[in-house]
């Protein structure tokens, strides 16, 4: 039975249209349909963060959205904010301080971070702690990602 | 480019100036931060079909029927398969080594035949042409079951009235029993003796990438390519070859990026030979990857341990003996190829390690339940052994009226008495036990926090410090699975290839899992070949190109690996002068290699770059005399001789607070004092051992799948599983004592488990420290707030 509904997106900056089963969740629609594989499935229920993505501004679970409710919608991934170099800071502040291993929960801890930073507020390590702590990271300790997001928002080396 | 903080060479090695300890940011790390790495679930692949699995809803019964006809019938359905069909294509394994005297397991197929042993084993399988097609054909699956008795309980399991494989006469998988004799004189003469018995949650690795691949069968030529989220690429080249009866050469395993690993992606699972399987019978590439729930029900666990221990001390606070007493259930099968043994094996090796004592006795028991397997993850029986020897050594102290940190000071094996051998058998090079110790107490300030937890209890303010020294296995030989008969590679291999470019192309069989193993290759090849880091390019996890090696665990990679790196560096450096040599009609005594360039050695005078070198050496060796031939790629192989292990030693210490009235802790800080030999790149080590720390205060505090008296998994998900998150993390301090091993030129030990073996023990520590003037004591991991709650005598 066909029970797909027709839907309008703009992701990345591009509108795309697409008849998308009803049942279908915004981050499989990303990777299968769209192929944007960055963004990473981690436990499909709203956890861990891995599928984290911007819609319409707001950072959201990809795995908690159905695709169809972002008809409409303006959904931004790690793919379009790498090259629009909106998260250039951040990348290069992870890089450095090595806050990242195995990097599947990067895309989506970037997300969150990147939501911080546009907060344009000073924050303290608490702040940024209690921010990324629905983005669940089992390589780092956290520390360097906090180091990181800190020299990115507090301007700390 | 950041220094580091430390010596850039260590004391011993002997090293070429270079990126050695120079903490450089990785290259790969690039693609990651763009989201365009390629895990194997990214990977798209013309007629890829999609395997899910139909697994028992019952911890042991057995399967009357299965019947396929509703999910055949589903859209996009290409097959369903029993445990039959698949064992036409994949034979069967039992799990046990040689060197593990006695050790007994079931032959195990992919999917299960006849029988089910654990909630969530695999026992049919359907394929799709997409994976939410293949679900719903799964939900469809009509099964008829017999509920078969269920044993859950190890202690239960011990005494053996319900035998789970009825081949066997009881429920023991392994056994083993040290005694180097005197024990019982030794307690008989003891000023003071203390016991305890200690509980450690069965837990699990909860890689953030779930279990991957994709396999392609190419029937033509009777061939397979497995795309592989896995940490041993050529164990499972071997592995696929010889259970589906392909050639090893037509095998090749590749692991592209891997998203967490921990031990939890070596070993041979079920679902994933029935994957591979699939492949071949369907001439076409099937992918599975484990979602977040199948994850928790069949992703290896660990750790599920009691363990009762007694020690022997002398009024002065000497130790005297140990005498343990272990036990430990690994569900119904012993995991393939590495079995589920070692883990106890390591808790008997390891117990009371970093101690001066000459008495140790030990038994220990493996049980089958009927729960799902468990097998080596990170730190393999470290987190047991650190914990039970440090928490019996505080309770000694305790008794003893001795602060903890003189008390230890008294008992490790002093820095001058290497070589040693530990009463259990295990050989130490050279261990800085007591360099580690002062340094940890003066990079925390020790005394001083001991002040502050003075004053702050008399606030009614409950802080705990709590310590844990440890020794680790690093580097091991085929004294670890090879002797046993188990084709897992002790050796590693790396090829350099200087390109035309003067660029340098690295090749190893260690593979990586994020935790910087290309970029310490790197740095390695770089310095040894005398070329820029931005040179250097490396390639790992691939059996088609790297040499031939056994891959990444029980932390090998650096010591190992690099080591052929460094070799494979070293000789093609050689290779390089003797074609300047030619070229130049100078000696090759006189040439050298800097930053990119052949130098005259005394001079440093620049003579020619390794572009200009590589150019004449492959487009104009007709210029070179017509006897000689150059070689610009060369291989070396490493695998450590001298001793079974590499043994690294350090020391943790954990500062928490206690709410006695709801039973949180809360971590304050962590210090890690490591010993891992010559640091390669200590931005990297850092991290590293921070979050192996963080890995283990999930043990301390959070982690345990539960289960209930039927064999059901009751928290199998990331809402009720708790793992670590950064909100509750502390930061966490490391320092180093760096003793190189002079085993190997690199002098590198492993650093990836460290973290993990000593946090428990160092967490449980403080905890017990804080709660110690409310009369209270906690043994059980993890420390949940109920447990802290009944142990104050308030639920």
């Amino acid at each position: 039975m066909d029970h797909a509904v027709e839907a309008t997106l703009t992701v990345n900056g591009r509108e795309v249209r697409r008849r998308i089963e009803p049942r279908m969740h915004l981050v499989d629609f990303l990777r299968e349909e769209l192929g944007l594989t960055g963004s990473h499935i981690g436990c499909e229920h709203g956890v861990c963060g891995a599928c984290t993505v911007r819609v319409n501004g707001q950072i959201v679970r990809g795995c908690l959205m159905l695709a169809v409710q972002a008809d409409g919608c303006t959904v931004e991934t790690i793919e379009g904010l790498s090259d629009s170099k909106e998260l250039s800071s951040l990348q290069k502040a992870f890089h450095e301080r090595n806050a990242l291993q195995c990097g599947f929960c990067t895309p989506g801890m970037l997300m969150a971070a990147q939501d911080l930073v546009l907060q344009k507020q000073k924050v303290s390590r608490e702040q940024i702690r209690a921010h990324i702590s629905g983005n669940y990271c089992r390589c780092t300790g956290y520390q360097a990602i906090v180091d990181a997001i800190d020299e990115v928002i507090n301007g700390k080396g | 480019m950041a220094k580091a903080e430390l010596p850039l060479h260590a004391p011993g090695t002997q090293l070429d100036k270079g990126y050695i300890g120079q903490s450089v940011p990785r290259p790969n790390a690039q693609r990651l931060l763009q989201g365009r790495g390629a895990f194997t679930d990214d990977l798209r692949f013309p007629r890829l079909a999609h395997a899910a699995f139909f697994r028992s809803p019952y911890a042991h019964a057995k399967i009357k029927k299965l019947d396929f006809k509703q999910a055949l019938r589903s859209p996009g359905v290409i097959t369903v398969v029993d445990g039959r069909a698949v064992a036409e294509y994949c034979k069967p394994w039992v799990a046990v080594l040689a060197h593990l005297k006695g050790i007994k397991s079931p032959e195990q197929f992919a999917l299960a035949i006849g029988r089910a042993c654990w909630q969530g084993e695999p026992v049919a399988a359907v394929v799709a042409e997409s994976r939410t097609q293949a679900e719903d054909a799964v939900a469809l699956i009509e099964a008829e079951w017999e509920e078969l008795p269920v044993v859950v309980d190890m202690e239960e399991s011990l005494r053996g009235k319900k035998i789970i494989h009825e081949e066997f006469e009881d429920n023991i998988c392994f056994k083993r029993e040290l005694d180097t004799g005197g024990v019982d004189e030794a307690f008989a003469q003891a000023d003071v003796v203390v016991e305890e018995t200690f509980h450690f949650g069965r837990h699990t690795g909860v890689c953030l990438e779930g279990r991957a691949i994709l396999a392609d069968y190419n029937a033509a030529e009777h061939s397979l390519t497995v795309y592989h989220a896995t940490q041993a690429p050529h164990m499972m080249q071997d592995i696929f070859s010889r259970h589906l009866g392909i050639p090893e050469a037509n095998v090749r395993v590749i692991a592209k990026d891997v998203g967490g690993a921990f031990g939890i992606k070596v070993h041979v699972y079920p679902d994933e030979m029935a994957t591979a399987a699939l492949s071949v019978m369907l001439r076409r590439p099937v992918k599975f990857v484990a979602d977040r729930l199948e994850s928790f029900l069949s992703d290896i666990h660990a750790r599920e341990h009691r363990a009762k221990v007694r020690i022997a001390c002398t009024k002065e606070g000497q130790i005297l003996a140990f005498d343990l007493d272990d036990l430990t259930a690994i569900g119904p099968y012993s995991v393939y190829p590495r079995t589920s043994g070692i883990e106890g094996n390591q808790v008997v090796n390891l117990t009371g390690g970093p101690y001066k004592h000459q008495k140790y006795r030990a038994k220990m028991n493996v049980v089958f339940t009927n729960k799902n397997v468990t097998c080596q993850y990170r730190a393999v029986g470290h987190p047991i052994a650190v914990a039970l020897t440090e928490g019996i050594v505080d309770l000694a102290a305790q008794r003893l009226g001795m602060d903890p940190a003189d008390f230890r000071k008294l008992n490790l094996i002093a820095d001058d008495a290497y070589p040693y051998t530990f009463p259990s058998g295990i050989k130490f090079e050279q261990l800085s036990h007591h360099k580690a110790l002062d340094l940890l107490l003066k990079v925390m300030d020790y005394r001083k926090l001991r002040e502050e937890q003075k004053q702050l209890r008399q606030k009614g303010i409950y802080r705990g410090i709590g310590l844990a020294a440890m020794i680790e296995v690093t580097n091991p030989s085929p004294a670890f699975y090879g002797v046993g008969g188990a084709r897992i590679s002790a050796q590693d291999g790396a090829t350099l290839r200087l390109e035309p470019t003067g660029m340098v192309t690295v090749l190893c069989s260690v593979t990586e899992q994020g935790q910087g193993t290309e970029a310490i290759f790197a740095q390695i090849a770089a310095s040894a070949v005398g070329v820029s880091l931005e040179k250097v390019k490396v390639i790992t996890g691939d059996t088609g190109v790297t040499p031939y090696g056994g891959g990444t665990w029980a932390s090998r990679g650096a010591g190992i690996g690099g080591e052929a790196v460094l070799l494979a560096g070293r000789a093609l450096r050689a290779n390089i002068l003797e074609v300047a040599s030619q070229v130049l009609k100078m000696e090759k005594a006189e040439l050298d290699i800097l930053n990119n360039e052949v130098v005259n050695k005394l001079t440093l005078e620049s003579k020619m770059p390794l572009a200009e070198l590589g150019r004449i050496a492959y487009f104009r060796p007709d210029t070179l005399p017509v006897d000689y031939q150059s070689e610009l790629t060369v291989t070396r192989h490493y695998t450590p001789r001298q001793y079974g292990f590499t043994f690294t030693n350090g020391i943790q210490a954990s500062y928490v607070e206690v709410d006695a009235d709801t039973g949180f802790v809360k971590l304050l800080k962590h210090w890690c004092v490591e010993d891992s030999g010559t640091v390669i790149n200590p931005m990297l080590v850092d991290e590293q051992i921070r979050g192996g720390i963080v890995q283990g205060i999930g043990a301390a505090l959070y982690e345990e799948c539960l289960y209930g008296p039927d064999g059901q998994l009751l928290n199998g998900n990331m809402a009720d599983y708790l793992v670590p998150m950064s909100g509750e993390m502390p930061d966490i301090v490391c320092a180093h004592v760096e003793t190189p091993t002079r085993q190997s030129q690199l002098g590198a030990k492993g650093v990836g488990e460290a973290g993990t073996a000593g946090a428990p023990g160092a967490v449980m520590n403080a905890v017990n420290d804080a709660l110690a003037p409310l009369g209270a004591r906690v043994t059980a991991m993890p420390f949940t707030p109920e447990r802290i709650l009944k142990a104050l005598g308030k639920v």
